[in-house]
């Protein structure tokens, strides 16, 4: 089999009808005699709905129904927590619509069904609510403290769970506490993970078509089968009467790894009145209800030789649940906790989280969930170990990280990092950089106190992406396998479908499945169909989030492409009159071994068991076939990023001058998607780090509830990155491969502040909170300085 | 979201614009391109009871000029203004400081006079018709009115434009021997400026002799600098130009809020001062 | 309701519309010019952006959730639909985001080429920050925009030589680049068919 495929540039699939406005979002689905959905939200933080009125709406033109969360009480359900990851977790109802008590602003409290959405829309502005005012719960260390107000008044805590991780009780690795009582130097820090917002660019949207006792339900998700699964069981419906369909899906970032309250209130309503319904949110309704991401307290001690060589590691966190726990939420955090420790040996390791709940949106997975704040944190720590005792930071990392040769490499948290080669993406990564030229003009630029100062951050990082073998998801307490599935179906003309498990929303998968189809059946890209997104067809899969769908996905397919293979095979000995034992499949052709004549292909084979009328005996008629594949292992890409960046002291403003990022992802199937999946990684990141946070007031009122305030990056506010690769082959995958979504927004976030930090360090700066605006910066400068 | 149901007219004349205000009331609300006022309809943060688009009015379209000044019609949109010979020969500062106004879509539809009628402080234009002594042309029940850019903005969204009235346009007196810088201060391109400095200096041999500084967003309307101003006479250096420049705040009152402390936005009108006032010398 | 007429994407239409209909409303539900979509409320995200005739009838780039259906009545609209030539060929603008991997999830992607083909018009050879600038009216989630920024230069190079067969690459492209601050190391690029839209 020659390889032509995989590993060049395909221009997508899925373009052509992106780039003419001819796909299918959810809110382009119209079905005959569909009423519009539209949701009266709390404006209050916490509060006790006193009473409430929807009976005005149902005067209002257009208007067929509205109802409160009271109307829907006994079946509306409850949202599902997919990961209780402590036996003890607190684990409070949910209701999709608030019943008597709303838990933060931008809650359900009432929906209208109406023949128009301006209609909808007139009539919940005349709902009538009282509210009895409760305190709100947003502090998160205030929410601890004893005394405290309480979002859940019945569970008599707000704290829903404590987690911890000892490499000395596990057996893993050393004792943390031992370490850091011996140690030469302590580095001890606090650094706070702000609110984020996923923010997708398509607003969620959902369609629920009631036809007799079946529903088919059209969702802007990113897990339309996880969502037909939970649907099934919250609702009671017999899950072979659901359908679900993520037709095409705009972005998600883990933003639409959900099962949401407006899916569950368009599937109650269409129930209720046995006509299709539509909701589709406004961006400001998105923003205050939609899960957000981050918002966790770090607070970190370092443990090391005064050589730079680190002993231990103890990391405490607060994570912010929000009102209640989201589809993953709480397990988030956990997801990082096993990579604290990076790409380096760290002898000793504790990790401790509690999630608490506060009255604001339920956090839950966003880009990179858990790995970009641990990364963050160590990343900080090593360029602070690094000043304190007057070394390179990078030299410092040297000094820790894992070598080449050491793989593969047991780590304090007991994970089997694959392969990797830190050295050699870093010696990269410099190159591109013009590092020790930076370093000079820095050195310049400060002999000159040039009121422009030049700073360099440096992020080594690692992440565990294809989530996840389903044994390890199991000791976690996750409800659900890490496995996913492919169909390959051979059609009698020889072209072929495939049905994937995973759930693109952006991705490419319909280009790079097809990429590696062609190679491995010998079929032309062209020739190659990939379904997705519709229970119908892809009635199994565990759908995309956590860098997961080439990395398990891809396996599943390639397993399933080796099945078609082995079934053809004996077909193609019958039609050339040979033993199979004697076929080699080469140049996408049977042949016996040896003869380069007279070879048959899949779309003979295809053919031959459409007629199946000269088959071996005993063969069944078919070539198709179906895998399933549950990973050995996580996958583990690593990477440099580096970043210059300039810092205006008499504004604040920073600007990044040059930012090279070398990433290790193993084996690629398409450079191009590759490329933008960075690119766009890294703008999150790089978000992070100087743009965004969710603020709340000190009455839980969303102050970025729009995006005028919610400031996301334009074209304008970005530069160019430089970006190149390594390639350390995943050892586990037969593909080599990694996976790519996460690794930019991992990486750069802890790039952008070292680099800011680095600039102002001569005036004693050793820290700016994100996001480093220009007020932060320029603050930091005048404390530094006086 | 969808705006809350109005009812719309479309005069083609001043006169019948404003008879059609007076007869609609109090919540009748004027509409030129809309760029301000659609997304608030939208939020429902406006509910008018009727929308009177003055789209259809010929007088108020073109640019012209009219002894030492050039008179901008209140349907001129930034990009007209933009694209007007009279604008870049003669109001090389209002040029530029539109280019800043939020991004091209917006350009193509909002006006400069529905800018200046908005009066919202952080508006970028503002500050900019009162440095260069713009008036405004206000017709209504009562016949027309001239109104100075110094007078013009009352508060914080408020002009002294009545609601049964139509600021018809604006008459900006050329540049001539000033000129001119806008300097913006924003977090994200597609931020409102947190401060932003319209500087208008003349010079001679290197030496400041005169200087106009007008400030967006230090505020509850735009301001004049007058400290700045006065001490910005005769700086002949880059010292005495940043000395004169820090006194840009005083006397201001700006607000402290998500975006900036009143702080940080003092020490920004100072910044930017000396900026916008070093590039023109 | 008020009666208004327009030409879109090439088309006359006459239809009553309530006042406070959105053109962006009047598009995808009256007209069926779904390919123009909503992502915001504040006239942020750009991903409505249409062509519009303005009264001398200049085509120029507007947001069409921030544009009343009446405000547009006797205009001429090109919206994404209608940007392809009589024969289905694509305009550079959409060849050049497929080929520069210019988008992932494609939300943004129609009011993001409509905003790139306005800013050609305006000025057919564009700097890198001036094509920064030019789209600031525009949000993208997924790219990082450097693939978009690419995508505008390749266009823009294609349309200033008037050739719509065979462009010279006008810049190194993503996939076929050498170095890493043009792009990726070259590999394999297969010969590809250029997308027909979907009739």
């Amino acid at each position: 089999m020659t390889i032509t495929e995989v590993g060049s540039a395909r221009r997508r699939k899925e373009d052509a009808r992106l780039i003419t406005g001819r796909t299918t979002w959810t809110e382009n689905v119209t079905l005959p005699g569909m009423l519009h959905l539209a949701i009266l939200r709390s404006p209050m933080a916490h509060a006790r709905i006193t009473s409430i009125d929807v009976s005005p709406a149902l005067e209002t033109k257009g208007v067929v129904a509205a109802f409160s969360g009271r109307d829907v009480a006994d079946v509306q359900g409850a949202l599902p927590c997919a990961w209780p990851v402590t036996a003890d977790m607190v684990h409070p109802d949910r209701p999709p619509i608030a019943v008597d008590e709303v838990k933060f602003m931008g809650e359900a409290v009432a929906v209208v069904a109406a023949r128009s959405r301006a209609a909808a829309l007139d009539a919940i502005a005349a709902i009538e609510v009282d509210y009895e005012p409760l305190p709100a719960v947003l502090d998160m260390e205030a929410a601890i403290a004893d005394g405290a107000d309480l979002v859940h008044a019945d569970k008599g805590t707000n704290k829903g769970y404590t987690w911890v991780f000892d490499s000395a009780e596990a057996g893993t690795g050393g004792d943390a506490a031992a370490a850091l009582d011996g140690a030469e130097v302590v580095i001890k820090r606090r650094y706070v993970q702000q609110r984020l917002i996923p923010a997708f660019m398509e607003p969620r949207s959902v369609v629920v078509d009631p036809t007799g006792d079946a529903y088919s339900i059209w969702s802007a998700t990113q897990i339309p089968h996880i969502l037909r699964f939970l649907i099934s069981v919250v609702t009671g419906t017999p899950e072979h009467k659901v359908r679900v369909i993520a037709p095409d899906v705009g972005g998600g970032f883990g933003g639409k790894l959900q099962v949401t309250p407006e899916e569950l209130i368009a599937f109650v309503a269409a129930k209720r009145l046995g006509r299709p319904v539509k909701y589709t949110e406004s961006r400001s309704e998105s923003l205050v209800s939609a899960h957000h991401g981050r918002d966790v307290i770090q607070d970190l001690e370092l443990a090391a030789r005064r050589d730079g060589t680190v002993t231990g590691l103890r990391v405490k966190l607060l994570a912010n649940m929000g009102a209640y726990m989201g589809l993953v939420g709480p397990g988030v955090p956990i997801l990082g906790a096993f990579m604290y420790n990076a790409i380096y040996k760290f002898p000793a390791y504790r990790f401790e989280c509690s999630g608490i709940f506060t009255n604001t949106t339920i956090t839950d997975a966003y880009r990179g969930a858990g790995r970009p704040e641990a990364t963050y944190a160590i990343e900080r720590l090593m360029d602070e170990l690094a000043a304190e005792l007057g070394l390179d930071p990078m030299d410092v990392r040297r000094r820790n990280w894992i070598k080449a040769e050491e793989f593969p490499f047991t780590t304090v948290c007991g994970l089997q990092y694959d392969s990797g080669d830190y050295d050699k993406a870093t010696d990269r990564a410099m190159e591109l950089l013009g590092y020790d030229e930076l370093r000079a003009e820095q050195q310049r630029r400060r002999e000159a106190q040039d009121p422009v100062q030049l700073g360099i951050g440096i992020s080594t990082y690692t992440e565990m992406c294809g989530l996840a073998p389903s044994r390890v998801l199991g000791s976690l307490r996750y409800g659900a396998g890490g496995w996913e599935t492919a169909s390959v179906r051979m059609l009698p003309t020889g072209k072929v479908e495939v049905v994937t498990g995973t759930s693109p929303h952006g991705q490419g998968h319909e280009t790079a499945w097809s990429q590696i189809v062609a190679d491995q059946l010998g079929v032309a890209f062209d020739d190659v169909e990939v379904l997705h997104g519709d229970t119908r067809t892809s009635y199994k899969g565990l759908d995309t989030y956590g860098s997961r769908s080439l990395a398990v996905g891809g396996i599943a397919l390639y397993n399933a492409c080796q099945k078609v293979l082995d079934k053809a095979k004996p077909i193609a000995a019958h039609m050339l009159e040979c033993d199979p034992a004697d076929l080699e499949f080469t140049g996408g052709q049977f042949r016996v071994r040896g003869n380069p004549d007279g070879g048959k292909s899949m779309a003979d084979c295809a053919l031959a068991v459409f007629a199946a009328h000269d088959l071996p005996d005993g063969i069944e008629p078919t070539l198709d076939a179906d895998a399933v594949y549950d990973p050995v292992n996580f996958s583990f890409p690593h990477g440099t990023h580096l970043c210059a960046t300039e810092v205006d002291t008499e504004t604040g403003r920073v600007t990044i001058r040059k930012y090279v990022a070398v990433d290790d992802i193993g084996k690629v199937i398409n450079p191009l998607i590759v490329e933008g999946q960075v690119h766009g990684g890294i703008a999150q990141g790089v978000a992070q780090a100087l743009f965004e946070e969710a603020v709340y007031d000190a009455d839980g009122n969303l102050m970025t509830g729009t995006l005028v305030d919610y400031t996301l990056p334009t074209a304008a506010d970005l530069p160019s990155f430089v970006t190149d690769r390594t390639e350390s082959p995943a050892p586990d995958h037969p593909l080599g491969t990694k996976g790519v979504g996460e690794a930019g927004t991992i990486a750069s976030t802890p790039a952008v502040v070292n680099a800011i930090v680095d600039a102002l360090r001569p005036m004693g700066v050793n820290d700016i909170a994100m996001p480093c605006t220009p007020e932060r910066v320029w603050r930091a400068v005048q404390g530094g300085a006086a | 979201m969808i705006p809350p149901s109005f009812d719309y007219a479309a005069p083609t004349t001043v006169d019948e614009a404003v008879s059609t205000l007076r007869d609609a009331g109090e919540d009748a609300k004027v509409i030129a391109g809309g760029q301000s006022l659609l997304p608030l309809l939208r939020m429902r943060f406006a509910a008018p009871s009727t929308l009177v688009d003055l789209g259809g009015v010929a007088e108020l379209r073109g640019v012209r000029e009219d002894g030492d000044a050039i008179v901008i019609g209140a349907m001129v949109t930034h990009a007209d203004v933009l694209r007007d010979p009279l604008v870049n020969a003669h109001l090389p500062l209002l040029a530029q400081a539109t280019s800043t106004v939020a991004d091209r879509q917006v350009r193509h539809r909002g006006t400069f006079a529905g800018s200046l009628a908005h009066a919202d402080p952080a508006g970028d234009l503002p500050a900019v018709a009162l440095v260069l002594g713009a008036s405004m042309e206000i017709a209504g029940p009562g016949g027309r009115r001239v109104v100075p850019a110094s007078e013009f903005f009352v508060d914080y969204l408020e002009s002294v434009v009545a609601p049964d009235e139509v600021l018809v346009a604006v008459r900006v007196p050329k540049q001539g021997a000033w000129q001119g810088r806008y300097e913006k201060f924003n977090r994200v391109a597609q931020g409102w400026a947190l401060v932003g400095v319209a500087a208008l200096v003349k010079r001679e041999n290197g030496t400041v002799t005169a200087a106009r500084v007008g400030l967006t967003n230090m505020g509850s309307t735009p301001l004049r600098a007058t400290a700045a101003e006065e001490a910005l006479a005769g700086a002949g250096d880059a010292e005495a130009i940043g000395a004169a420049a820090a006194r840009a705040a005083e006397g201001t009152r700006p607000s402290d809020d998500m975006l900036a402390s009143a702080d940080y936005r003092r020490h920004l009108a100072g910044v930017l001062t000396k900026r916008a006032v070093a590039s023109l010398v | 309701m008020t009666r208004v007429s327009m030409k879109v994407d090439g088309v006359e239409y006459e239809d009553d519309v309530e006042p406070r209909t959105l053109l962006v409303h009047h598009l995808r539900e009256q007209l069926g010019k779904v390919g123009t979509v909503v992502g915001c409320d504040t006239s942020n995200c750009g991903a409505c952006t249409v062509l519009m005739s303005d009264p001398e009838g200049r085509q120029q780039g507007v947001k069409s959730c921030s544009v009343l259906a009446v405000q547009a009545d006797g205009r001429e609209i090109t919206t994404i639909e209608g940007l392809s030539g009589p024969d289905r060929t694509l305009h550079p603008v959409q060849r050049a985001f497929h080929e520069a991997h210019g988008l992932q999830c494609g939300f943004c992607t129609p009011g993001m080429i409509m905003a790139a083909v306005d800013l050609l018009q305006e000025n057919a050879d564009p700097t890198e920050d001036e094509i920064r600038e030019g789209l600031e009216g525009n949000l993208c989630r997924c790219t990082g925009y450097q693939n978009i920024v690419r995508a505008v230069q390749e266009a823009s190079a294609e349309i200033r030589q008037g050739a719509q067969a065979e462009p010279a690459p006008p810049s190194p492209r993503a996939g076929e680049a050498q170095t890493p601050d043009d792009g990726l190391p070259r590999e394999h690029v297969p010969d590809e068919t250029i997308p027909q839209p979907v009739p």
